[in-house]
Order: C-alpha cells, then sequence, then structure tokens
C-alpha cells in the first residue's frame, strides 16, 4: 500500500517535467484559469448579476458549456463500442484517452454547475441522505447521479488501466469489463438524461419536443469525436504515441454517420414548426428569422448550420475525410456548429419568448465569458496534467517496480 | 542533464506556486470564514424544514428573528402558522374589472418585504388589445405606461403564481426546497434553495424570481410580520414568488393584493367552503384558467363577472 | 272507514300547510334576510341628517336644475331621471324604493339594487366589491356608495403604477 502511494507521487511529479512548450502552455491556461476566478469572485460577492442572466432568461452560458460537454463526455462511447465491442485495434489503443476526456469533460460540467448556482454552498442538499435529493421526480437529481456515476466508472476504468500498465502487466477484462460494459449504456443515459431535464418542462415548449433527447445524442456524437480528432493528433505529434490513421479515419466515418442523423433531425423540427405554424414556432422562428425585430442569434444559427453541413459532406466522402486539412477544417467546424446549437440554438430559444411573451435578448457579459473560459482552461488543464503522467506510463517510459523492489525504473531514450 | 531540469522546475515551481497560492487566498477570501459567528454555521448546517422538530423549528426561528434584527435594527417576528384544517386556498380574478393600475402590484411589494433594487415583482399585469387577439400572451406587454387606466382600447390581466395543484416546479426542484403546503400554498424555504434556477424554467407562468443580488429593502419599508415559509427577507440567490400572502391567510386574513384592488377584481376564499365567494364564483361564472392545456391544475381562477 | 278518510285528508292537508308555509318563509329568507356588516354610509361632512335644512321646507317636485344648493351634483346616472327617482320627497333622512317602501341610507343597496339587481346578488355573495377583512370570519363588506357616487358612478381613470424595470436595465 505504501508502495502505491509512493508511486502514485512518483507517476504525478511528471507533472512537473516538461519542455518550454509545456511551461507556456500550463502558463497561459493558468492565466485564463485566475482571471476566471477574480471574475467568479466578483460573481460570488455580487451574485450572478454579473451574468446576463435574468428572470426571463434564467440559463445561459454556463448551462450551455455544460450541456455541450456532457455530450463531449457521452461521445466516449463512440470509441469504446469500437474498441471493446468489436475489437477494432486502432482504436483499442487510443480508448484511454478518450476515456480520460470523458473525466474531463465530466469534471467541467460539475464546475459549470457549481458556478451557475445562486448558492454553491448549498450543494450539498442535491445528495441523497444528508441532503434531500428529489429522486427520482426531479431530472437535475438524475443527472447528478448519472453524471457522478459516469465520472466514477471511468475514472475506475482509466486509472485501472494506467495503473496495471504501469506495473508492467495487462490490465484484466474480468475486472473491468462489466464496467465498460455499463458505460455503454451510461454514456447514453447521461445525455439522454441531460436531454430529459429540458425535455420534461412542459412550460417550454420548444424543449418540450421527443426530438429533442435523440437529438441531443446524434449531435454529442459529433462533437465529442471532432474534439477528440484534433486531441489525438496533438498527442500524436507531441509524444511517442502511435495513432494509426486508421482509427482516425473511422472515427472520422462515425461522425458523418452522426451529423446525417443530426441533420435530419433538424430538418424534422424544422418541418414540424414551420409547417404546422402554431405559437410554439416561435422560438425557431427567432433563431433563423428573429422576431419582433430581435435578431440577434439570426447569424449565429445560420452560420452554425452552414458548418454543420459543410462538415458532414467533409466527413462522408472518404476523399475529404482522409485529407487533414478537410478533415481538421470539419473538426472545427463541426466543434463551432454544435457548440452554437447547443448552447444559442438549445437554451437560449427556450426562454424566448418567456412564458408571458417577453423577449429579452440574452448576450453574456464579460464576467460571464472569462468565468467560462476559466472552466474551459480549467478543463484544458486537467487533461494536459492527466495526460502528463498517463503518456509515459502508455509508452512504457514510465513503469514502477511491484512489491519487493522500491524506487523507480525509467528508460533513458 | 536531468539536474539542471529539475533546478530549472523547482524555479518555475515555485512562482506557479506562488500565484497559483495567491489565487487560492484571494478565493479563501470570499469564504466567510470571518463570520466566527455560531449563527452562520447553524444556518450551513440547517437541516430540510421538513425534517426539523417543533424545538428545532423554534430555535431557527429565533436566529433568524436575531438576524434580521441585526441586519434591519428593527424587531421582526418570523413565524410559522401551520395550515389550517378543511382549507384549500383559491383566488379568483374578475377580468370585467381589472383596469390595470398595478395597485395590487405594489401592495404585494411592501406587504412581502421585495428587493427594491433589483426590483422584483410577484405579480406581472399583462395588457392586451381588444379585437386583434383574445388572451394570447405571445401578444402581451407588461411594460405598458399610459397617463390613465384602463384605456378604451385594452384590457388586462393580472399574472401571478397560480398555486398549482400539480405544480412543476415542485417536480422540478431537485434539492424538494419547494413544495405544495396541506392548504395549497405552494413554498419555498429560502435556507434550503441552492440557487439552480431549473424550477424557474419549468414554470409556465413565469411566477418565479430570482435574486440575482442581494436584495435590498431599507429597514422602514420593511414589513416586521413575516413567515418562515413567506415574506421574510430573503437572501442572494435564492428563489422566491407569490405565497397568497401566507402570513395573512393562515390567520384569517386576505391577501394584500385582494385588500388593495380598488374595483374589487380580486377574490379569495377556502375552495372547500361551499359558503366562500370564490366557490359562487367557480360555480356562477364561466371560469378558466391559464394555459390549462399543461395539466397544472391552478387554483387560480379567471372569470367575468359582468353577465350570467 | 269515515274517521279513517277524515283522519287521512287531515294528514295530507297538515303536510300541505307545512310546505307551503316553509317555503313561504324560505322565499321570505332569501329577500333582505341579514344587515351586511358595512362602514357608515360616506356623507360630506355635516350633510347629514338631511333634514336639519329639509324639516319644514315646501317640497317642489319639478324636475329642474338646482340652483341654491346642491349645485354641484350634475346627475349622470339613470338617463332622465332626477332627485326624487331615488330621494325621498317627504322625510329627505331616507331613499325610498320603487314601489314606495323607505330604506335608510345604511341600506342603500336595496336601492341600487332594484335596477342592479345581479349586482346585488353577487355582492351579497360576496363576489361583488372589494374584499377586506377575514376570508374565514367577519368579511368587511361596503356600501355602493362607499366605491360609486351614486350620482355619477362610472369610474374614472386613474394614473397607473409605474411599470416593472426592464431586465436590461437591472445591473
Amino acid at each position: 500500500m505504501g508502495n502505491l502511494i509512493k508511486n502514485f507521487f512518483i507517476a504525478l511529479r511528471q507533472i512537473f517535467i516538461g519542455n518550454r512548450t509545456y511551461y507556456l502552455w500550463v502558463a497561459f491556461l493558468s492565466f485564463f484559469i485566475l482571471l476566471g476566478l477574480s471574475a467568479y469572485i466578483d460573481q460570488l460577492h455580487r451574485g450572478l448579476i454579473t451574468t446576463a442572466m435574468r428572470d426571463q432568461v434564467s440559463w445561459g452560458l454556463y448551462i450551455s458549456n455544460f450541456t455541450f460537454l456532457v455530450g463531449v463526455a457521452a461521445a466516449a462511447v463512440l470509441l469504446v463500442v469500437p474498441a471493446y465491442l468489436y475489437n477494432f485495434k486502432p482504436i483499442k489503443e487510443i480508448v484511454l484517452f478518450g476515456e480520460l476526456l470523458a473525466v474531463t469533460a465530466i469534471t467541467m460540467c460539475i464546475l459549470f454547475i457549481l458556478v451557475d448556482m445562486g448558492q454553491p454552498m448549498r450543494v450539498w442538499h442535491i445528495l441523497p441522505f444528508i441532503g434531500a435529493m428529489h429522486f427520482p421526480a426531479s431530472l437535475l437529481a438524475w443527472d447528478v447521479v448519472v453524471l457522478n456515476g459516469y465520472l466514477f466508472i471511468n475514472a475506475i476504468i482509466a486509472f485501472y488501466v494506467l495503473y496495471r500498465l504501469s506495473i508492467g502487466k495487462e490490465y484484466s477484462m474480468s475486472v473491468i469489463g462489466p464496467l465498460i460494459i455499463l458505460s455503454i449504456p451510461w454514456a447514453v443515459s447521461i445525455h439522454t438524461v441531460t436531454a430529459f431535464l429540458y425535455n420534461g418542462l412542459s412550460a417550454r415548449p420548444f424543449w418540450n419536443a421527443s426530438i429533442l433527447a435523440p437529438r441531443f445524442l446524434a449531435s454529442a456524437f459529433c462533437s465529442g469525436p471532432a474534439i477528440m480528432l484534433i486531441l489525438f493528433q496533438i498527442i500524436r505529434n507531441r509524444s511517442e504515441v502511435e495513432i494509426d490513421n486508421r482509427a482516425i479515419f473511422k472515427i472520422a466515418e462515425l461522425i458523418a454517420y452522426a451529423m446525417g442523423i443530426n441533420l435530419f433531425l433538424l430538418g424534422a423540427e424544422v418541418f414540424k414548426e414551420f409547417y404546422s405554424g402554431s405559437i410554439h414556432s416561435y422560438p425557431i422562428t427567432y433563431l433563423y428569422f428573429g422576431l419582433h425585430g430581435k435578431t440577434s442569434l439570426v447569424p449565429w444559427m445560420w452560420a452554425a448550420t452552414l458548418f454543420n453541413i459543410t462538415a458532414f459532406f467533409f466527413f462522408l466522402f472518404p476523399k475529404t475525410r482522409e485529407n487533414f486539412t478537410t478533415l481538421n477544417l470539419g473538426c472545427l467546424f463541426i466543434i463551432m456548429g454544435v457548440y452554437i446549437e447547443k448552447g444559442m440554438g438549445l437554451v437560449v430559444p427556450g426562454f424566448v419568448p418567456d412564458t408571458l411573451g417577453e423577449i429579452y435578448e440574452y448576450s453574456p457579459t464579460t464576467s460571464e465569458i472569462l468565468v467560462t473560459m476559466g472552466i474551459w482552461a480549467t478543463g484544458a488543464l486537467l487533461y494536459t496534467l492527466l495526460l502528463k503522467f498517463a503518456i509515459p506510463i502508455y509508452t512504457g517510459k514510465l513503469r514502477f517496480e511491484t512489491k519487493g523492489r522500491a524506487g523507480m525504473r525509467m528508460s533513458t531514450n | 542533464m536531468k539536474k539542471v531540469n529539475k533546478t530549472r522546475a523547482g524555479i518555475q515551481l515555485d512562482r506557479r506556486t506562488f500565484l497559483k497560492g495567491a489565487a487560492l487566498g484571494l478565493a479563501g477570501t470570499a469564504l466567510p470564514l470571518n463570520k466566527a459567528d455560531a449563527s452562520f454555521w447553524e444556518a450551513f448546517f440547517q437541516k430540510h424544514f421538513q425534517e426539523l422538530n417543533e424545538t428545532e423549528i423554534k430555535s431557527v426561528l429565533q436566529r433568524l428573528e436575531k438576524e434580521y434584527e441585526q441586519k434591519y435594527k428593527k424587531a421582526i417576528t418570523v413565524g410559522n402558522e401551520k395550515p389550517l384544517p378543511g382549507v384549500l386556498f383559491g383566488y379568483g380574478l374578475d377580468l370585467s374589472r381589472c383596469i390595470g393600475c398595478r395597485r395590487c402590484v405594489y401592495a404585494c411589494v411592501d406587504e412581502n418585504n421585495q428587493s427594491k433594487d433589483p426590483q422584483i415583482h410577484w405579480i406581472t399585469v399583462l395588457r392586451f388589445k381588444k379585437g386583434e387577439k383574445w388572451v394570447d400572451l405571445e401578444e402581451s406587454e407588461k411594460y405598458y405606461n399610459p397617463s390613465l387606466v384602463p384605456e378604451s382600447e385594452y384590457f388586462y390581466m393580472p399574472v401571478q403564481c397560480q398555486q398549482c395543484e400539480n405544480p412543476p416546479c415542485v417536480r422540478a426542484c431537485p434539492t424538494q426546497a419547494t413544495w405544495k403546503e396541506p392548504d395549497g400554498i405552494v413554498v419555498v424555504d429560502y435556507n434550503w434553495c441552492i440557487g439552480c434556477r431549473y424550477c424557474m424554467a419549468a414554470c409556465p407562468y413565469g411566477a418565479r424570481h430570482f435574486n440575482w443580488t442581494e436584495p435590498s429593502r431599507s429597514p422602514d419599508e420593511i414589513n416586521p410580520m413575516t413567515h418562515y415559509l413567506g415574506n421574510r427577507p430573503r437572501y442572494k440567490g435564492v428563489v422566491e414568488k407569490c405565497t397568497f400572502c401566507i402570513q395573512r391567510t393562515r390567520n384569517g386574513r386576505y391577501p394584500a393584493c385582494v385588500e388593495a384592488c380598488p374595483v374589487g377584481a380580486r377574490k379569495f376564499g377556502n375552495l372547500l367552503d361551499p359558503n366562500s365567494e370564490i366557490r359562487y364564483a367557480i360555480e356562477h361564472k364561466r371560469v378558466f384558467r391559464l394555459k390549462e392545456d399543461l395539466n397544472t391544475l391552478p387554483k387560480f381562477y379567471y372569470f367575468f363577472a359582468y353577465g350570467v | 272507514m269515515d274517521r279513517k278518510k277524515t283522519g287521512w285528508v287531515l294528514f295530507f292537508a297538515a303536510c300541505v300547510t307545512i310546505v307551503i308555509s316553509s317555503s313561504v318563509t324560505i322565499a321570505e329568507e332569501q329577500e333582505i334576510p341579514k344587515k351586511f356588516l358595512v362602514p357608515p354610509p360616506p356623507f360630506s361632512p355635516g350633510i347629514f341628517p338631511c333634514s336639519q335644512c329639509h324639516q319644514g321646507m315646501p317640497v317642489d317636485r319639478t324636475p329642474r336644475k338646482l340652483e341654491q344648493m346642491h349645485q354641484d351634483i350634475v346627475l349622470k346616472h339613470m338617463p332622465g331621471g332626477w332627485c326624487f327617482d331615488c330621494h325621498n320627497p317627504n322625510n329627505r333622512d331616507k331613499l325610498r324604493l320603487a314601489n314606495g317602501k323607505l330604506v335608510s341610507f345604511e341600506e342603500s343597496y336595496n336601492l341600487c339594487g332594484q335596477c342592479h339587481g345581479t349586482i346585488l346578488r353577487e355582492w351579497k355573495a360576496g363576489l361583488h366589491g372589494k374584499r377586506t377583512g377575514m376570508w374565514n370570519g367577519e368579511k368587511q363588506y361596503r356600501l355602493c356608495v362607499h366605491c360609486h357616487w351614486p350620482h355619477d358612478p362610472r369610474f374614472k381613470p386613474i394614473k397607473p403604477l409605474p411599470p416593472p424595470v426592464r431586465p436590461t436595465d437591472i445591473k
């Protein structure tokens, strides 16, 4: 046990060993983290009035980011399924990085929820037994359960695999097999529950549509893997981890199908709203054409849709899919497109027009943006630090001695 | 080689550690560690209101009265009148009479200690143009400000918490900080609410309001007769809404808005009492409720008294 | 046989008498049963009792524009009507119903209710008019005239209180 702790701290020290680029990157992220922290402290003192949220639009940038990141976390399953169910070797080699991304994404989700709360010190009220968790009636309570469960599952799997690798052994499927199998429907469930928390509100007709959960999953399976593709290329570039091109192209192909479904579902929504033309179509009218002269979201929505359609075609055709320029462009388009869709295209129109017909155009304040950037920087830093000791273990550079002989052996190439 | 690396790492580590420590220290100032008094930590560890026994409730009320006295330099009572047996409150609003004067809005603000800055109103009066659309909330206006009301081409409809029998906000709350009392009033425990605002998204009537910052009301404007679940002064970061003046109605009095209305458009009473005026209204008038298709079963009934 | 028949006839007669008389009593109960808890009528100071001036004054039943006293009262109620449609010429301290019955100013709602019967019915049920008092106890009623000046009862438009602050103005 003592060895375990010692080895853990030795692994942790990897964080402090790096080249100049690494330190610049960490400094860069720390800068934004500090900015975000100072903005958040101001928000703690003055209250959420530092944001642009008001009674009419009571959720904004923070919850948009939360929704987007739950999708990113859920998308780890897009790696798990080919890796473990289909034993597709190129992806099996990199599924660990997807799981670490899931851990990071869930952590960022939790941070976004914490900064959005009016009374963050009271967060313990949401726990069962000590608090008064309103399970199963409240979808937010479900979200707390499934998100923390997912974090737990992925953390266990990732750290178990890393631990076994670090002592030079193979990981045992009988240990993590059940967890991996569990993580597949669990990943689907985290985003379904997040969709349901919007879906269940009859007060907001834009959200109260059965299409929400399928659309969430489809867009999650585009955006998460798109982020992963970019990260994998960076990992491949900056370390000795070998990632087969086939893994990347396979993921891109899966993204194409997910985006196809996403676009189809968008088309279905557009048809239903504009063809039936009831009062309930006002939110989507507001998004794409403006309502009563309020048009601030219109250019964003058209840009997002254009990005998504372009990216779909890039990934659909092998020629553009296997060309790294168009591939990366496609990834960027998807990330931006889905981010806008899940943020401005989902959260804001739920509140516009509000329940009494008022239109309040929400546009985040600098304080909100700084806190958001701070949390993204925290996530980036967390992922960087996780990789900092995961990669050496993965590539075999870092190995621990098992019980018997203490100390660390590090190969010197 | 390694040694040099380590030293370089050592130097930069120190600077970085310092910066991070400073940041944490700054963050630390946000924590109420200077609140050495027991009252803060008592408040922090307070259990859910429905789990407290009578003695615990008493001590909570005493603590709150002390806190309010310290803050407002004025004796404020926080009561906990229980629901009266055999009572289910109902509200009636006569649309044929409302003139949109907003006296109910401001009577409510004064009775229920709502924040003046930022301004919080529990009642919203909507104005609709006659002849164009009927009660179409999408075309309503709440910022109307003519010199005199009523205006001949418009009619008015006030909206506040409908105290639904099937409240979507109660379902949504993840911490059970809001619930429906036996006499039908949907209440919020301001010491349990975590400020997630899910209930505000869930409410179809825009009835719930959030304290985006510390609510401010000058001490001489504070109404000192308060109820724990009603009009006691609230905190930053919690949700509040109309409670049918729980501090008045559980003592047999009418809500402040009912008494303020100069044209008698507001009716209130016990739905379970066949002789109450609210029952008379429901049984004799053409009554409707807002957004009935959502099946929230509001206890706020709109009707037109002119005509039988 | 005869005694039995007589017995039954008497029995039925008694039933009919009881039913009719009780229904009459019930009908009577629906007329003007109880006094409503109302504040005193809102007289201008010193104007009541009217008899302090009108005692002994000759009665002029000609509908005309008043010049010497009460000239500020311009009747904008009941087109074609004038003072003595409601006021009692012989005893100004009372009001007079259409059937000649006199009512006091404290029960003037019975006068208004002659034309505004549905409103009176609702007022008695508690549905018409401003509500104060105790919802489960003594409800405070008001006379019609407390809100509606009988000579010009239509409500005048009033200045509304300020609109709410827009969310964009909350900083």
